[in-house]
Parts: C-alpha cells; sequence; structure tokens
C-alpha cells in the first residue's frame, strides 16, 4: 500500500476517527497497564521495606 | 526438568521476571511488524475502503478476549482441584488483561460499526454476549478484591470463571446460532480465506504480538500479587532488600 503522502496516510481514505480512534486508544490502554504494573510493583516493594525491617532482619 | 520446581511462587518469580522481558521484546516486535504489514502492506478494501484496517486490533482483541478467559477459567479450576498456590495467582493475574482486551474489542468494534454498519452499537448476538464477557471479568475482579483471605477470593473466583466459561462458546458461535448484524467467523479452519492473504498475514502477527503482550502483562502482574501475598515470607524480604 503506497500511502503517496503523511497527509493521506493520516487521512484514512476519510475514516482518520475511526482508524486512529481505535489504534490510539488502543495504544493509551495499554501503555497505561504497563505503568500501572510498574507502580503497583513499586508501592508492593515500598510497603515491604516499611513493614520488612520491622519483623526484624532475620 | 522438574515442572514442579517452578509451582512454589518463590522459585517462579525470578523465572517470570526473565519470561515477561522476554515475551514483552516479542511483543513489540510482532506488533511492530504487523502493524507495517497492516498499513503498508495490505491493500485497502475494496468494500470498507480504509476503515476496515481497524481489523488488525479489533479480531485479535476479540481472540485473546476470549482465549484469555480460558488460560484463567483452567488455572482458577487448577486452584480449585489441587489447591495450589501459584494457580489463584495466575488466574487473578490474567483477569484485568482480559478484561482490557474485551473492552478493546468492544471499543473497536463500535468505532468500525458507526462507518460500515451506521450504528456504534447493537443488541446482536455477538455483541451482547462479548459485553456480558467484560462483565464476568469485572465481577471476578470485583468478587476477588471483596474478599479479605486470598485463598477464599481464589476460590470463590473459580467457581464464577468455571460458570463464565459457558459465555465462550455462545460468543464463539453467536453469529452461527443466530442472526446477527456481526459479520460471521472472518478466519475458519475449513474455509478457504476470504481475504487478501497479506491482511490475513497482518492479522495473523498482530494476534500473536497481542498473545506475547498478555502472557508478559500476566508475568508482570503475577509477580506483584507474590510479592503482595507471600509478604511475610523471608524470600520476599529478601528480595525486597536486595532490590532497594
Amino acid at each position: 500500500m503506497n500511502w503517496g503522502s503523511l497527509e493521506n496516510f493520516l487521512a484514512m481514505g476519510g475514516y482518520a476517527f475511526y482508524v486512529w480512534g481505535s489504534y490510539l486508544v488502543t495504544l493509551g490502554l495499554v501503555i497505561a497497564e504497563i505503568v500501572l504494573l510498574a507502580l503497583r510493583k513499586r508501592s508492593a516493594l515500598a510497603r515491604l521495606r516499611l513493614h520488612g525491617t520491622a519483623q526484624g532482619d532475620r | 526438568m522438574n515442572w514442579f520446581k517452578y509451582s512454589s511462587p518463590q522459585t517462579f518469580f525470578p523465572l517470570a521476571g526473565k519470561l515477561a522481558v522476554w515475551f514483552g521484546v516479542l511483543a513489540a516486535i510482532a506488533c511492530t511488524a504487523g502493524l507495517y504489514l497492516g498499513f503498508f502492506a495490505a491493500p485497502t478494501d475494496a468494500q470498507q475502503g480504509e476503515a476496515y484496517r481497524i481489523i488488525f486490533i479489533h479480531v485479535p482483541a476479540a481472540w485473546m478476549s476470549m482465549f484469555l478467559y480460558l488460560v484463567m477459567a483452567f488455572w482458577a479450576g487448577l486452584g480449585l482441584a489441587f489447591n495450589t498456590r501459584l494457580s489463584g495467582m495466575m488466574a487473578s493475574a490474567i483477569a484485568p488483561t482480559g478484561a482490557l482486551f474485551t473492552f478493546i474489542a468492544l471499543w473497536t468494534g463500535s468505532l468500525w460499526g458507526k462507518p460500515t454498519w451506521g450504528t456504534w452499537w447493537v443488541w446482536d448476538a455477538r455483541l451482547t454476549s462479548e459485553l456480558i464477557l467484560l462483565f464476568l471479568y469485572f465481577g471476578f475482579m470485583a468478587l476477588q478484591a471483596a474478599i479479605d483471605d486470598p485463598r477464599r477470593a481464589d476460590k470463590a473466583g473459580a467457581v464464577l470463571a468455571l460458570i463464565g466459561v459457558v459465555n465462550i462458546p455462545i460468543i464463539y458461535f453467536s453469529v452461527k446460532w443466530w442472526n446477527t448484524l456481526h459479520q460471521g467467523a472472518s478466519v475458519s479452519l475449513t474455509k478457504a480465506p476470504t481475504m487478501a492473504a497479506t491482511m490475513l498475514t497482518g492479522m495473523a502477527v498482530m494476534a500473536f504480538g497481542f498473545w506475547f503482550y498478555s502472557i508478559a502483562a500476566a508475568l508482570m502482574r503475577a509477580r506483584c500479587i507474590m510479592l503482595e501475598r507471600e509478604r511475610a515470607s523471608e524470600w520476599v524480604a529478601d528480595y525486597a532488600r536486595g532490590s532497594a
């Protein structure tokens, strides 16, 4: 598929809203999931360091 | 190789970390290749113009939404039958990613339906059963979140997950059993492909990308769950100290 120009590519034959609306929301949700997972791990580790020492360093 | 070695969180945790990285890399490669095929190799559709390019996420996401539910129910059932700790953790780790792909399938379907059917939504069997799948994922997560004891939460969730499996064949065969606005299966094992080879290849490569991504995300979440649930154990304390 040869789009010819960037404008043509972005226009998606008049379906830009539907095509890019699908792709961008998917990309955003996937990035959000990765960020949330990283944050969840960080907070789990932070809590462990906070409470882990309370149990004493065995 | 002793597979049971990896059925304990302690030994599975580092393996899951390594696998998550590898599957993440594979997902990035497959999705890049799939998007290239989808946008630059695949031709314009004769009937739908460029709107059809939504297919490269819609169909793989819909496949994943159903497949992940089956994998989740499999782990949940295994945990219920053998009372293994890791099984329940895996089921809980898959649910949010499954819900994500179910939402993406519904969202992209809606954006595809508007220009091709003239409506964002209809209550036909395919769309309704896929929406029920989303509610099953939400129900599973809400039920688990509502029960404090993780082992009891796993058991209750497992029962819900196993009952919900009934919905999967309903989604899959809905386009056959009922007269739906949604079209029939795009890919069939028994019939010759009805679309251009590059379209089919792009869709398959994207499906592999989503599959690899799901594995990576589920393993990352499983690691978080292990850290949270096993926080009283020695190895978790060691890990927390080591990564300080």
